[in-house]
């Protein structure tokens, strides 16, 4: 646990009852680790709202000790903001499902399209992988090495380097795909800032070429106060379904969860930890509520 | 910052500020104590002042005094050798080839070596990059060890006589020992042609409080001259650099703003910080 935490608690440890400034103190510290670990300022002072609501109801109904009833209250509420038990991919009735993914510059997306490719591939499907970068330098050949590593065809008829129309290769590529007969289409785009208006309006063409069922917002976990700004950009752009958090296996805390989860009110699918393909899991919103603690 | 008068909430405005563009709780607290100290010295009346003088805080923070030229000339006969590094996705390879750019305008040859072997496609994205701005790149084969590619590079560029050697190296998260260590041994190997005159860390505009370790760790290992700043085109502050400079003593030296080879800039003080607190023009 964090030293800051730790000290709190201890600090109410042993005392009787929870009183009002015992709730204060301790939301001043929660407040403090919630910013730290890069939870959004206008996220921490929503959760601190509900959390001390939540505290004066409970200082007088159960039968915990006061320092067990913060910590749980705190764990509790973090989890039930980053998603309880979660979800799963959303598949369509009638194939191929789409995955369009979306999200700023070098957040992890095209690395996301080889896993979720091995992943879903790995599971009997028959994924196909769409180069719909056609911005960032080499992110067409980024996409077919991992490909060929994930097994999985790579539709990409259009080199890209500045060259192509990714609204028209993303709508191709259903048709590819039927006639290939792949169940699973993932959509792999530029990078791109939630203020750059042409960016934003190319992605919802992409969106309304393929009609996703899914659009996954990645967000590298490293991210800090953007991120609220950010989820708002591409929530009002394209809109999403589902987020993933990459990088997750670094040591910075991640409240880029909180953020986003507040913001979009979608579900964190998956957690990205590494750059080999198979560093992918599902989300765990416990983890994730303790590693935002320092817990 | 819109009342004239100062009260709890001018304070609670200006550390709201301040936290919301990732400068951090540390630093926040210490610069805004001196500001309330100034404050009462200086017998400040009106929330204007105050926010002056907290740009001039923040200001003296980032020690606007100090060299933020980039060591890029070549000493006698051996070009200059800046390293690239930083964890994955912040903008390296990007602003290689931006710097190679601004190099290349300037008259000087530049020569890059793609020292990141391991990401899919990372060497022909720099050499994409090269063809751009017109740089040779020395690059190996996939899954090669990346500190004999540095060192091939370097020693072409010496062959070759060319002013400027980038090397560009592979994401990683600081973390990670092994790579760490990978990354200490590529400049332990290129120092054998002679030392590495810029290491140039990037960090993404976006980061949290996890920039403060990148930067610590990474000067631990190979000993950071230089943040570059990147997507500061995006809506991110950039204010974790603040604690940077305060903690390392690490000064940004350029900052990148967008995804096109002029999109390079160097890092002014005045600038970043009216752009923070959002009273820039
Ligand atoms: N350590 C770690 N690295 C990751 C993870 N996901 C992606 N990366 C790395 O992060 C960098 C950027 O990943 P990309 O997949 O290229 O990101 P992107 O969002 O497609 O980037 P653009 O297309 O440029 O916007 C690469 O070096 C990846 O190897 C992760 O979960 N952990
Ligand atoms: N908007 C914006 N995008 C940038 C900037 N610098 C880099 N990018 C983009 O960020 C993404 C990642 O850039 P790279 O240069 O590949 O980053 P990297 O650090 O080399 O990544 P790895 O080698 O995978 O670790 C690409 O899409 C770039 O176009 C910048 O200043 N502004
Ligand atoms: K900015
Ligand atoms: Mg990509
Ligand atoms: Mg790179």
């Amino acid at each position: 646990m964090s030293d800051r935490l730790s000290g709190i608690f201890g600090k109410l440890r042993g005392k009787g009852k929870l009183t009002d400034a015992d709730i204060d103190a301790t939301a001043r510290e929660i407040r403090l680790a919630l910013l730290e670990a890069d939870v959004a300022l206008p996220v921490v002072k929503a959760f601190i709202h509900t959390l001390k609501e939540r505290a004066r109801g409970a200082a007088v109904s159960e039968a915990l000790n006061p320092a067990q009833q913060v910590i749980k209250i705190v764990h509790e509420e973090l989890i039930g903001v980053l998603g309880g038990e979660g979800r799963r991919l959303q598949f369509a009735k009638n194939p191929p499902t789409v995955i369009m993914l979306a999200g700023l510059q070098g957040a992890g997306k095209t690395t996301l399209a080889g896993k979720l490719a091995r992943w879903l591939k790995a599971q009997g499907h028959q994924p196909l992988l769409v180069a719909a970068d056609l911005q960032r330098p080499n992110a067409v050949n980024q996409l077919q090495v991992l490909g060929q590593r994930a097994g999985v065809e790579v539709y990409a008829p259009s080199g890209g380097n500045g060259e192509g129309d990714p609204i028209q290769v993303a709508r191709d590529s259903i048709e590819h795909a039927k006639r290939q007969a792949r169940d699973i289409v993932i959509v792999d785009t530029a990078g791109r800032l939630g203020i750059d208006e042409e960016m934003m309006a190319q992605a919802a063409g992409i969106r309304d070429a393929v009609d996703p069922d899914e659009v996954i917002f990645v967000i590298d976990a490293m991210v800090g106060q953007d991120a609220v700004r950010t989820a708002e950009a591409f929530r009002d752009g394209v809109g999403i379904t589902g987020v993933v958090l990459s990088k997750l296996d670094g040591d910075a805390r991640g409240g880029a969860a909180l953020s986003v989860r507040h913001v979009t009110g979608q579900p964190i699918l998956f957690a990205s930890t590494g750059e080999k393909l198979e560093d992918f899991d599902v989300f765990h919103p416990d983890r994730m509520a303790s590693r935002i603690l320092g817990m | 910052l819109s009342r004239d008068h100062i009260d709890d909430d001018t304070w609670e405005e200006i550390e709201d500020s301040l936290i919301g563009a990732d400068v951090g709780i540390e630093a926040t607290t210490a610069i805004v104590e001196r500001l309330r100290e100034r404050t009462r010295v200086l017998g400040t009346k009106t929330a204007a002042d105050v926010r002056a003088l907290l740009a001039e805080e923040l200001v003296a923070a980032l020690e606007p005094g100090m060299d933020r030229t980039l060591r890029s000339a070549p000493t006698g006969d051996t070009p200059a050798v800046i390293m690239v590094v930083g964890v994955n996705g912040a903008g390296k390879t990007t602003t290689c080839g931006k710097i190679a750019r601004v190099l290349i305008a300037d008259g000087r040859t530049v020569l890059m070596g793609a020292a990141d072997t391991f990401r899919a496609a990372a060497a022909e994205q720099l050499a994409t990059w090269g063809s751009r701005v017109g740089a040779e790149v020395v690059r190996g084969p996939e899954g090669a060890d990346p500190a004999s590619v540095a060192f091939d590079a370097v020693k072409r560029g010496i062959e070759t006589r060319v002013d400027t050697v980038l090397v560009d190296t592979a994401g990683r998260l600081q973390n990670k020992v092994g790579l760490m260590d990978e990354l200490g041994k590529v400049k332990r190997v290129v120092e054998k042609h002679g030392p590495v005159d810029e290491t140039l860390l990037v960090l993404d505009a976006t980061t949290g409080q996890n920039g403060l370790e990148q930067a610590r760790v990474f000067t631990e290992v190979v000993d950071v001259t230089g943040v570059v700043l990147t997507k500061l085109d995006g809506t991110a502050k950039g204010g974790i650099v603040i604690a940077v400079q305060r903690k390392l003593g690490i000064p940004v030296k350029l900052v990148g703003l967008g995804e096109g080879p002029d999109d390079l800039a160097p890092f002014e003080p005045v600038q970043f910080v009216d752009a923070l607190l959002g009273t820039g023009a």
